[in-house]
């Protein structure tokens, strides 16, 4: 454990029972990326996000990056889920009919970027190497100094808040930034139940959401025709 | 929004254990996984559920939208005074270590990391409610139908 080559020879990733669970997660996700690309109804494309997003935290556990995958269960499959389905409700239910015509051109495009990645993994060091750069310089004066210097059991809570205190700052500042932004562009009319609203882009969208798009066009139409906004407006 | 009873009594039983599920990770964050930034979330979803289930009105009863810019600034500005604070006792900026330097067990940077953590979760947790508020509170209502 002490000397970084004789760890990363003994350590086989391979033959350790997790990788077959991260394997299994793994081609879950696939399964679900490919079935949020070919549903149509937005509504199941918010929920299969939000089921992305546990199988993202459950690989991050098979990981052993528990505060990471705390982070995305509750901010990638809770928050974001909820104001992913408050977005959907602005706008039109279904995606728009799939236009093929550019259709080669992201396609050779998908081919070599997707190639420079996996030539880039060629050069990336070994999972588990102790060796690796993220292990090495910074990242280990971290683990070895964090219980001298902090004597906190939680190195993620140092980092976090201690050494990079400052940089932590820049990120509530940015969460600060993006709730000030949302209320700038968002909130007119919202505190008076959203009743005054009138959105142009929103109403246009609400039209070619009708009938000639979907299976079954007056399912999104339902309950909208007796609202309050209709007797208003 | 009449009806869903039965999801209304689970998110009555809810409420009450995410909420303190929150306070032990806004709290706990320093010995176990967790910290301000999930806490907020936690202590947000806890009211979003509320909204899911009960209205965006009634959830404003209770919360209301105009308080949650002052969180806003508190969270922010309690983070940077923590660090002005290192400043006028003698350290460096958002430097722990001043805030008890005679301790032995550095006292000073679980303080520190508390106060700041703290902030994270306050501003964390109104960032994400006003977000909410604001997205949800386009729609008057939100009907059935279109789910």
């Amino acid at each position: 454990m002490n000397d970084p080559v004789s760890f990363a020879t003994e350590f086989h990733p391979s033959s350790s029972p997790i990788f077959f669970v991260e394997l299994a997660i793994l081609t879950l996700l696939v399964i679900t990326s490919i079935a949020m690309l070919r549903m149509r109804r937005l509504f199941g494309v918010v929920m299969l996000s939000g089921i992305y997003s546990f199988l993202s935290a459950a690989f991050f556990v098979a990981l052993d990056a528990v505060d990471v995958a705390f982070t995305e269960a509750a901010v990638g499959a809770g928050i974001s889920t909820v104001l992913m389905l408050s977005a959907m409700l602005l706008t039109a239910r279904r995606e728009k009919p799939y236009a093929p015509g550019h259709a080669a051109l992201a396609a050779v495009v998908c081919v070599i970027v997707g190639g420079a990645l996996i030539y880039a993994t060629l050069d990336a060091p070994p999972y588990g190497d102790a060796a690796a750069p993220a292990n090495s310089y910074v990242g280990q004066a971290y683990v070895e100094r964090s219980a001298v210097e902090i004597s906190m059991p939680n190195i993620v809570t140092t980092v976090l808040a201690s050494y990079r205190g400052f940089d932590t700052m820049g990120e509530v500042a940015v969460i600060f930034t993006a709730g000030l932004a949302v209320m700038l562009l968002l909130g007119i009319g919202s505190d008076r139940g959203g009743k005054d609203v009138r959105d142009v882009p929103r109403m246009v969208g609400r039209e070619e959401d009708g009938p000639g798009l979907g299976e079954k066009p007056t399912l999104d139409d339902g309950g909208k025709s007796p609202s309050p906004k209709g007797g208003a407006s | 929004m009449m009806g869903h009873l039965i999801l209304r009594v689970v998110i009555k039983l809810l409420f009450a254990p995410i909420l303190l599920f929150g306070l032990y990770v806004q709290f706990h964050g320093d010995y176990g996984p967790g910290g301000g930034f999930q806490a907020g979330v936690i202590f947000a979803s806890a009211f979003i559920l509320f909204a899911l289930g009960f209205g965006l009105k009634e959830t404003q009863k209770h919360l209301p939208p105009t308080v949650l810019p002052f969180f806003m600034v508190f969270g922010l500005l309690l983070y940077a005074l923590t660090g002005v604070l290192g400043l006028f006792m003698g350290g460096n900026f958002l430097d722990y270590y001043v805030l008890a330097p005679d301790s032995h067990h550095n006292a000073g940077q679980h303080i520190g990391i508390i106060l700041v953590e703290f902030g994270v979760g306050v501003a964390v947790f109104s960032a994400m409610m006003t977000i909410f508020y604001f997205f949800a509170g386009r729609e008057p209502e939100i009907h059935d139908a279109d789910w």
